[in-house]
């Protein structure tokens, strides 16, 4: 006998109200439909409203965790179809405020997922150590999570000697603190215990499911779009972290080895940071014509698709969000597992709905 | 600045989809753009961090063939875009039926500059 059981909207584990109607036989998940609207707030539709300056406050209130991506992808589209040349040293600038970004958000994610498991001390040290990021986020660029550095040609904040200093004193302290709990999450029989082998995803089902991000990666796909050199990563060298497993502990473990891979690009591009303006003056914007961009966030590959029509309010908007993308790869994960292990797993792919219903 | 789509017909889409599948694509989203009378769909697709589009242009009330069947990742975005544009989708894999956010309620299309709904309701007094 079938037994159907909602989870979420809300849930202990869940930050954002996520909605699973699960279809159960005794305690086994036989199918999962996602059932969500709760927080939609139709962003895109405000381009007839704001103008394309406007517009990068608008795309970078979707998420909360990742604004400063946003605001960098649709700067790409909109300097892309006004062909600006954004000034290199704007270009690296970005770059390393997005690595601190995705810093903050896996480590964030690190601690919900140790909550979820019931790890409270895990928790408490994974947010105690993001702080830091937060720190270094508020003294840069005087706010903690949207930071709003972006604009249309650059952007609006540059670092200073003293700021680059620190902040490379800041990451090596990052690096040391990280190495303190990787023995926990790479040894510690409760965390293996909840996230190995459980919530498989095949490297065929996540290439064929269009899934991404560390979700992609962690069940065996090396793509990452950081590798097509947008902004400057062309000047960075880094491959993509890969795992092989495709369950929640591979996904745990790409996160966790990006944590450091992020330390390391932050190192790279300070180390060559180069001297220069940090915008360039685009005076009343009206783009015309059609482009898409694509960046990759903390929690996989974001897509704008921007279309202009000779005016100063854009035509279109439309964000392609990962989680949106990695919503049919869950509901792949799901079937086979123990209701109990539905919470872990539905975490494992980062959810952000905030993101996903724009 | 011209995005390179390739233009199809929508008795086109399905074999097109199939196509670039037997090639090894991943499905990456659909785009909605009202055109006023009409839409423009595009499919984005992505091998190899090579994109490449297909655009439909379909008018407002012609029902198009789903690519769910296909790919499976294409199930959310069909019904986004009901539930935005109130395009239907013949052969969704799972149909929301106009609600994957919007509440029954909800009547209008909300992505819609003037949604078929809209304009074909008996205006009041008549």
């Amino acid at each position: 006998m079938s037994t159907i059981i909602p989870f979420g909207p809300q849930h202990p584990v869940l930050p954002e109200p996520l909605h699973l109607k699960i279809t159960l036989k005794d305690e086994i998940v036989t199918e999962a439909i996602p059932m969500l609207g709760y927080v939609h707030r139709g962003l895109e539709t405000l381009v007839s409203l704001k103008d394309v300056d406007q517009m990068v406050q608008v795309v970078e209130r979707v998420c909360g965790i990742c604004s400063c991506i946003h605001a960098h992808t649709y700067c790409m589209c909109v300097e892309g179809i006004l062909g600006i040349e954004v000034p290199q040293r704007a270009e690296f600038l970005r770059i390393i405020w997005s690595e601190l970004h995705r810093m903050h958000s896996h480590l964030l994610w690190l601690g919900l997922l140790a909550d979820a498991f019931g790890m409270e001390s895990l928790f408490m040290h994974c947010w105690r150590i993001r702080e830091r990021v937060m720190d270094v986020m508020e003294a840069t660029a005087g706010n903690r999570v949207i930071i709003s550095v972006n604009k249309v040609g650059g952007v609006r904040r540059d670092l200073s000697a003293d700021q680059i200093r620190w902040i490379r004193q800041v990451i090596d302290e990052l690096e040391a603190e990280l190495d303190k709990i990787k023995p926990v999450l790479t040894n510690d029989y409760t965390v293996k215990k909840r996230t190995v082998g459980v919530g498989v995803l095949t490297k065929e089902q996540a290439y064929e499911l269009g899934a991404v991000g560390p979700v992609l990666r962690g069940s065996g796909v090396a793509q990452d779009a950081r590798m097509t050199g947008y902004g400057a990563y062309k000047y960075v060298d880094f491959e993509p972290v890969v795992e092989t497993d495709g369950d929640s502990w591979a996904r745990t473990m790409v996160r966790f080895r990006e944590l450091y891979q992020a330390i390391d690009i932050v190192r790279q591009l300070i180390n060559k940071l180069p001297d220069g303006e940090i915008s360039v003056k685009v005076k009343a914007a009206k783009p015309e014509g059609e482009i898409v961009c694509r960046s990759e966030q903390p929690r996989g590959e974001l897509m704008y698709y921007v279309k202009g029509n000779g005016s100063k309010f854009l035509e279109r908007v439309r964000i392609r969000t990962p989680t949106f993308a990695n919503v049919p790869p869950l509901l792949a994960m799901l079937p086979g597992i123990e209701m109990a292990d539905v919470p872990v797993v539905a975490l494992s792919i980062d959810p952000c709905i905030s993101c996903t219903e724009r | 600045m011209a995005l390179e789509t390739k233009n199809i017909a929508k008795n086109q889409l399905v074999a097109e989809v199939k196509s670039l599948k037997a090639q090894g694509y991943r499905f990456v989203t659909m785009t909605c753009v009202d055109l006023g009378d009409g839409f423009d769909l595009l499919y984005h697709f992505d091998r190899d961090l090579q994109m490449t589009h297909l655009r439909i242009t379909v008018l407002k009330g012609d029902t198009v063939p789903s690519i769910s069947g296909i790919y499976f990742a294409a199930l959310c975005i069909e019904n986004e875009t009901k539930d935005h544009f109130g395009i239907s989708f013949d052969g969704l894999v799972l149909d929301f039926g106009g609600h994957f956010y919007l509440e029954e309620e909800v009547k209008r299309y909300p992505f819609c500059k003037v949604s078929v709904q809209e304009s074909q309701a008996p205006k009041e007094g008549n």
